[in-house]
Formats: C-alpha cells, structure tokens, sequence
C-alpha cells in the first residue's frame, strides 16, 4: 500500500511526494496544473499532475480491458475470415448465390449459402412480424394500463420469457406446439394454399417441423427483448405531454396515439431491430423444430429446412475435417455480418434520440 | 372553459360533456387489445412451463436423478441420473464467470470512471451492444476457429467456457455501468477529500455501493449462459461419464444431455429429455433466487 | 497541524468558462474564514481549488498559486491526493458511505490508506466522534450504518470522518444548507470548538451565519454578467457587516441584491 505513507499521522511530512529541490520555482509565471499543456514548471519535469502507480497500474487495467473487448469484436471477424478463405477458394459452388450445400470434402466442396439465408430472413422476419404488434401491446399495457401496483410483477411475468432457456422453447415447439398447430395449418394450406406463403411445403403439416412453427416460437421468444426496451423509452414519455393531452380532455387510447407512441417510435423500432438480430441468430430451437430437407427453399411457410445457425450446429458435431469446417465457418461470417448490420443499425436509431438518455 | 359562447347557452347545460361514442368504442377497444396482448404472451409461458413438469417432473423426484450419471446405462434402460450433466452446467457456467465477471467490471468501470465521452469509450460501447448481439452459435464458431484449428486444442469444457464469456460480458458490462452511473458523484467526492485515491475510491466505495446490484446482474447472466446450447454443441463432446476436468475429453451439461438424448425416440430418451429441461429450469431459477437473495443481505441498510 | 493559506492571483475555468478571476486572499491558522456572496459567484470553486478537489471536474483547471504554509499545493511535485489528505473538506449534504457502519466511516480515510490496527483505529473513531460532538449519541451503534442517523447527526459524522485524518484545514461547502435550525447551531458550535485546532475556510449563503463563526470574511461577487467571480474584499467580519470598505459590500449585505 503505497499510499499509507504520508497518512493521518501528526505533523505528517509536507505535501510533496518527491525531492521539491527548487522544482516550481515561486518565479513562475502560472504553476502548471492540470492541464498537460500548461506551460511553466521546470523544463525537465513534465508538467503533468502527479499519478500514484496504483492508479496508473487500475487504469490501465480498466482500458486494457476495454481495448481488449473492441479487439474482440474484430477479432471474430477476422479468425471466421481466416478459417473460411481456404475452403471458400476450395469450393466448387458459388458461395453466395448457391442453393446446395455440400460441406463434405471428399469429392470436393460445393457449398453455397443462399437457401439458408433465405430461410434465416424469412423466418427471422416471419417471427417479427408476429411479435411486434404483440410486443407493442405488451409495453403500452405494462407501462400505460396496467395498475401501479400490478406493472412490475406483470414486468416480471414478461421477462421471465426471457429466462427460458432457448432448448426448452425447442422442445416446447417442436413436440407440443407443433401439434397443437396442425390444424390451424393445415386449414390456412387447404383454404388459402393459393398463396405462396401458404403453399405446401417440403415439411409434414401433421407433424409441424415447418417454418410457421419455428416462427411463432421465435417470435414468443422475441416477445421479452422487444418488450423490455419498448418499455424503458415509453415510460420516458415527458409527463408535461401526457398531462397536456389529460388537460385537453383526451381519453387514454388518444393520450397514447398522441404522446406516447409518438415519443416512442424510434425506441420500438430499436427494439424490434433487436429483436430480429436474436432471431437472425437462433440456433437451437430453430434446429429442433424444423425438418431438414434437401429441397430447395420455396417459400411457403410450410417448408422445412435450415436456417445458417441451424445448419452449423447440426453439423457441429462432425466438425473433423478443417476444410469442412471452413464452410460452416463462412457462413456463420455471413451470419455475423449480417447479425452486426442489423444491430448497428438498431442502436443507430437509439442513438440519434437524445431524449432517450 | 367559459368563453363568451357559454354565456349564451340556455340556463342550466350539463356540466360535463358526454364524450362522444366513436372515441368511447375506439378507447376501450385499445384497453382491451393491449390487455389482450399481454394475456396472449403469458399463455405460451404457462402452457410452456405446464407441459416442463408434467412431463419432467416425476423424474426429478428420484434421489437418483441428482446423485447419478447415466453411465452404463444403455438407451432402453431406465434409472441413472443427470449428476454428470448438472456438473457439467455447473463447471462450464463457473469458470466463465470467473473469466468473465473482473473483465466486464473493469470495462464498467472504464465507461463510467474514466472512459467518459472519449473516443475509445464510445468504441468500448458500440462494442458491447454488438457483443450482445452476437448469436451463440457465431461466439461457438470464433473460439472452434481460434482454439481447436488455430491453437490445436482439443474439444473441451474451457472452450465452451471461453465461448459464453464472449456472451457474458456484455450483459454483465451493461448492468455494472448502469449501476456505477447511480451511484452518487458525492460519495466519490467525499472520498476524494479524505485523500483517498482514485483508483481506491473506485474499489472501496464506489463498486461496493453497487454491489448488490452487481452480485444481481452476474447470477441472471450466470442463470441465462447456462442454458445456451449452441457453444456445447460445437466445442464440447457427449459422455454419460462423470468429469470434473475441464480441460479434458467430453463432459456433459443438461443442454448437451437434452440434445443428445432427444435422438433417443422412446420413452427412457423422453424420461431423459424432460427431466433435464425441469432440473435446467430448476438450476436457472435457484440462480435467479440466489442473487437476489444475496443482493438483499448485502443491499445498503439505513437501520 | 493547522496552517496558514496564502491564495495569490488564482484563475479557474471550467473548460474555456473563466469561473473565477484573480482570487488572492490569506487565511490564517486557527482561524474561521467565510466566503459569502451571490448564486453563481465562484466562493464554492474558489473554496474546492483550495484542496485541488476543483479539478476532479473533467475540464477544470486551476491556475495561480495556493500555498499552505508557503508551499505551493499546485507545484508540479505535488500530489493532488496528499493535498486533499492535508485538506479536509466537508459538503453541503451529507454524504456518509452508505456501506459502511458508523465507525468504518469515521475512520475510513485511515483504512483507505492501509491504518489496520483496530485497537488504533478504534481510538481514532472515539477521538473523532468527541471532537464532532456526536460520541454522546451514537457511542452505543457505532456498528449500525451511517445512513440510519438524522441529516444533522450525518453531517457532525461527516465532520468527524473529515478531522479523523488530522488534516492542516477544515474546508466547509455551505454545511448547513441542508439541515434543520437546530442541526445547525450543533454545527456552529462545533465550528467554534474546532477552531482551535484547525483552520477553517466556510462557504456559506446565510449572512448571519458568516457573521455568527467567521473571524474574517471575503465576499465574492460576478464582475457582471457572463463574467467571472472575483473577490471583492477580504476583512475582519465585523467590519465587513458594520463598515466595509467597498459599496457591493455594503450592498450585498444590506439585502440590496443578490
């Protein structure tokens, strides 16, 4: 502890930590301070405040650790880019624009990523689709209608969504959900089967490993995320609007539409960006929900197949062959990118509102 | 309200307006909807949470279930436990907090202590807001590309571990910032004017005044890294056999069991399956219950 | 311990605001000083540049000279955190550590810099509290925290925690400002009692307070609108409120303005 030395002992030495041998001489026009650039003081000490090394030493542990999270961030791009080069120069398919995936080095890699994007974003946004109005509703009451008194455990009940493990969701979707969903889907296909979206798909509807499923359970896990922030900026709402509104005899749904919901657009449309990142990103309840297939992606959304974090982790297990792995790696970078554009883009809106803070 | 036009008004109007019924059925058809969606989303938790334990929860109940592994035991027998699995959650969910806690505490207290508006802070933030963005799966694929094909590890517990850091940090980083930034300016400056320094104020006043919060915010991330399954997946291999090692050979968790044991399709693999998710559900929730009751034996007291 | 101040021509901005301008003013030891003067003035600036507590604003700097006992506290040699351990400072709420008990935070300066000797630490927290004059109320919880005593008891704790640390001057940022009638004349009392050891510098909005403890005062005033402060006269505190020398003065204390 370097710095017991000059404490609370009687008649402590003075307050000068080194040798004061003429150093600052009372000639000097202004004492240098606290600014490094502050002119005066001897030439050959820095005109720097003085720092103990204890401090030195915690804050350059504190930036180090900051540096050392920006690295990171970089770092996952470049090593997913590393690893993926060799087996995209390999590869015998067109990465982006290909629909087959053939990942298995013996007898040359073809793989392009195309119909697993496709699958990504549209149950992605399927799944948003569903949620935001939900979402919507749930803010407005959590932060508008609910009682006082019931809005926080009601904010708990929410959040609890959250705190389900992505594999339970799974396996909720896939053996009970799914199901239970047969003959809403089955309806939808027989009745309105004219639409694509509708059409039937590579996926057993009486089973339900389709899509539709995936998407409902994507957005219920959405629900949480989407909420959350939803929430925190609408309570930001200035109460001066608010009362305004009261004062001019407005009913709550119109105090709403006019204050509320306008203060708090671009915080919902934040969060729902939020949320189609996570959604972009699911991996595990999304691999056991859906049926794998090999058939293109048509889509409806009774077709089965993979989305990208899906698919890797179904192979995930096999992951033996580096050049193999390599191809899984290239499209998980093409899930981190995409993943990054959508979150940037999200915290983009955020950070234009000022009156957010 | 009284204008000229009241005045000439015949003697007695009523004294408050009807509001009229368009804007009455508008108003109360948007309480119902809102109310509406709210119900709409507990439904899936309930059924959710519902369908867990009646299908999971009978197989808790055994002694067994929490003291033995499922080794030896072939897929058609029934009996064994998740011993081996809960260790595994356990140890995976540990050692990454250990990695992962002094790290985001320290980026913490950068963006709050001295980072402030500088350039690299607003990095350090863009940072963690991607970071907590990043799917489990790409978080799996960065420390499979780093650690098994660039280092030549093998497949491992600590990867994993490694793995979920990279999903940790960010959340712990985001609630210590929030708490750091209440804790009141005053108390720094009374530190200050005893000659405490700096860095002392930060560790002996200013993180403990947050601490319980803090202590919070690490078993929720704590509860939710332990139910990630994409990083077991990739880094990590099945075994019904009990290991304590992180650095060697498979080692079970109850994501990895449940996604193992799913391929089993008969009742013992549906025993299995379920009565995993009831004790994943069970360990999450003691987590939970965990931090907040340490948060409440070390909150601030006035009495 | 208690030491002279001697502030000559002391300048402080905040970033490119020019706070104060041209400040020189002595304090002798044992002695009660009290800044007056309007809102906005810069004696609360003035008062922190005095422990070097003014610059743990970001952008604030401070240029000119304090010395303590001739010792220029802003030399280049010098660590800020010694300067604040030589100057004490009180502020205008109580701000106890809420995590701690009431003895940790009287003797937490002594710990933070590695005192471990309960026995002496004990002794310390006894002596401190006596001299704060709140021994008599909280001997039997010193354990319990300091958050559970009334704003008055908070502030003399706050005193205590401050003269704990044996420091050369007590600095007081409008201490009673937050505190009922009664809590502050337990307040001025002890400012009186602590004179005898200490030297103590007060900022404080209430005029009969100044003139109540001070054996000097200086009264500050903006030299006009968007201008820095500026003192415009240091005396005698009975002269200031019977006969000072300068017409702001005269002004300020007759409640013509401010």
């Amino acid at each position: 502890m370097s710095d017991s030395d000059t404490v609370g002992r009687p008649g402590a030495p003075g307050l000068a930590r080194g040798p004061r041998g003429g150093a600052a001489p009372d000639t000097a026009p202004e004492a240098p301070i606290s600014t490094p650039k502050g002119s005066g003081g001897t030439p050959t000490q820095p005109p720097k405040v003085i720092t103990r090394p204890g401090d030195k030493i915690f804050k350059a542990l504190t930036v180090g650790s900051g540096v050392f999270v920006v690295a990171m961030i970089a770092l996952i791009g470049i090593f997913l880019l590393i690893q993926a080069i060799p087996s995209l120069a390999d590869n015998q398919a067109n990465f982006l624009f290909g629909r087959d995936w053939d990942a298995d080095p013996e007898g040359g890699l073809a793989f392009g990523v195309l119909d697993l994007l496709l699958v990504t974003v549209f149950s992605a946004v399927f799944a948003l689709i569903i949620a935001m109005p939900v979402s919507l509703g749930i803010a407005l009451f959590l932060t508008q209608y609910a009682p006082r008194r019931l809005a926080r455990p009601f904010a708990y009940l929410v959040d609890l969504l959250a705190a389900v493990p992505s594999i339970i969701y799974g396996l909720w979707g896939a053996y009970v959900l799914a199901p239970a969903l047969s003959p809403i889907s089955t309806w939808l296909n027989e009745n309105l089967g004219f639409i694509p979206l509708f059409a039937t798909g590579t996926s057993n509807l009486a089973i339900g490993q389709t899509i539709f499923t995936a998407g409902i359970v994507l957005a219920v896990m959405l629900l949480p995320i989407i909420t959350a922030i939803s929430r925190e900026v609408f309570d930001r709402t200035p109460s001066m609007q608010v009362e305004g509104a009261l004062a001019l005899g407005a009913t709550k749904w119109e105090v709403v539409r006019t204050t509320v919901l306008p203060f708090g657009r671009a915080g919902y449309i934040s969060a729902s960006m939020l949320g189609l990142g996570r959604a972009l990103g699911e991996t595990i309840a999304v691999l056991i929900i859906l049926s794998s297939t090999t058939s293109h992606f048509g889509f409806s959304l009774f077709d089965g197949g993979d989305t990208i974090a899906s698919k890797i982790a179904r192979a995930a297990q096999e992951f033996n062959d580096p050049r193999g792995a390599g191809a899984y790696i290239a499209a998980g970078l093409v899930l981190f990118v995409l993943t990054f554009v959508v979150n940037a883009f999200a915290r983009a809106i955020i950070a234009g509102h000022k009156e957010y803070e | 309200m009284s204008t000229a036009t009241d005045l000439n008004r015949p003697a007695a109007p009523p004294a408050f307006q009807e509001i009229n019924a368009s804007r009455r059925f508008k108003n109360r058809l948007a309480t119902i909807l809102v109310g509406g969606t709210f119900v709409l989303a507990l439904a899936p938790l309930v059924w959710l949470l519902i369908t867990v334990i009646a299908k999971g929860f009978q197989h808790v109940l055994n002694a067994d279930w929490w003291q033995k592994s499922l080794a030896g035991l072939t897929s058609r027998q029934f009996g064994g436990g998740v011993y081996h699995a809960i260790i595994g959650t356990l140890l995976q969910g540990l050692i990454c907090a250990v990695i992962a806690v002094p790290i985001a505490i320290l980026v913490a207290v950068y963006l709050v202590e001295y980072g402030k508006r500088s350039r690299l802070a607003k990095a350090v933030t863009f940072t963690v807001d991607i970071l907590s963005g990043v799917p489990s799966i790409v978080a799996a694929l960065f420390i499979y590309a780093l650690c098994i094909t660039t280092l030549g590890m093998p497949r491992s517990a600590f990867a994993v571990s490694l793995a979920l850091v990279l999903l940790m940090i960010p959340v712990v980083v985001r609630t210590t910032e929030e708490l750091l930034k209440i804790v009141p300016d005053e108390l720094r400056e009374a530190a200050y004017a005893l000659g405490v320094p700096k860095w002392k104020t930060i560790v002996k006043i200013v993180i403990p005044t947050a601490l319980s919060g803090i202590i919070t915010g690490v078993s929720l991330a704590i509860a939710r890294v332990m139910g990630e399954t994409a990083p077991v997946l990739v880094l990590v291999g099945y075994t019904t056999f009990i290991n304590y090692d992180p650095f060697g050979g498979s080692m079970a968790s109850l994501p990895l069991l449940m996604t193992s044991e799913r391929l089993t399709t008969n009742e013992v693999g549906e025993a299995r399956v379920w009565g995993a998710a009831v004790t994943l559900i069970l360990i999450i929730t003691v987590f939970n219950l965990l931090g907040s009751l340490i948060s409440r034996l070390t909150s601030l007291k006035t009495k | 311990m208690a030491k002279r101040i001697d502030v000559k021509d002391l300048n402080l901005f905040y970033g490119k605001f020019h706070a104060v301008d041209g400040v020189s003013l002595a304090v002798p030891p044992r002695n009660v000083t009290a800044f007056i003067g309007p809102s906005g003035c810069g004696k609360s600036t003035v008062l922190r540049s005095l422990n070097r507590m003014h610059e743990v604003i970001p952008g604030a700097r401070a240029e000119g000279k304090v010395l303590l006992d001739g010792e220029d506290i802003y030399a280049s040699t010098v660590d800020p955190v010694s300067v604040r351990r030589t100057i004490g400072m009180v502020f205008q709420r109580p701000n106890p550590f809420p995590t701690m008990s009431i003895r940790d935070n009287v003797v937490a300066g002594l710990k933070l810099a590695g005192e471990g000797d309960r026995k002496k630490l004990d002794e310390v927290a006894e002596q401190a509290l006596r001299g704060a004059n709140l021994w008599a109320e909280v001997k039997d919880r010193l354990t319990r925290p300091g958050g559970g005593l009334s704003g008055g008891q908070q502030q003399r704790l706050c005193i205590a925690r401050a003269i704990a640390v044996q420091p050369d001057v007590l600095l007081m940022d409008e201490p009673c400002s937050a505190l009922d009638p009664i809590s502050t004349l337990a307040i001025e009392d002890l400012i009186q009692e602590l004179k005898k050891d200490f030297t103590i510098v007060i900022v404080t909005h209430n005029m009969q307070q100044a003139a109540r403890v001070s054996d000097q005062t200086a009264f500050f005033n903006l030299a006009g609108v968007g201008q820095p402060g500026r003192l415009v006269e240091l005396d005698d505190t009975e002269r200031i409120f019977s006969n000072p020398s300068q017409k702001a003065t005269e002004d300020y204390i007759s409640g013509r303005f401010g």
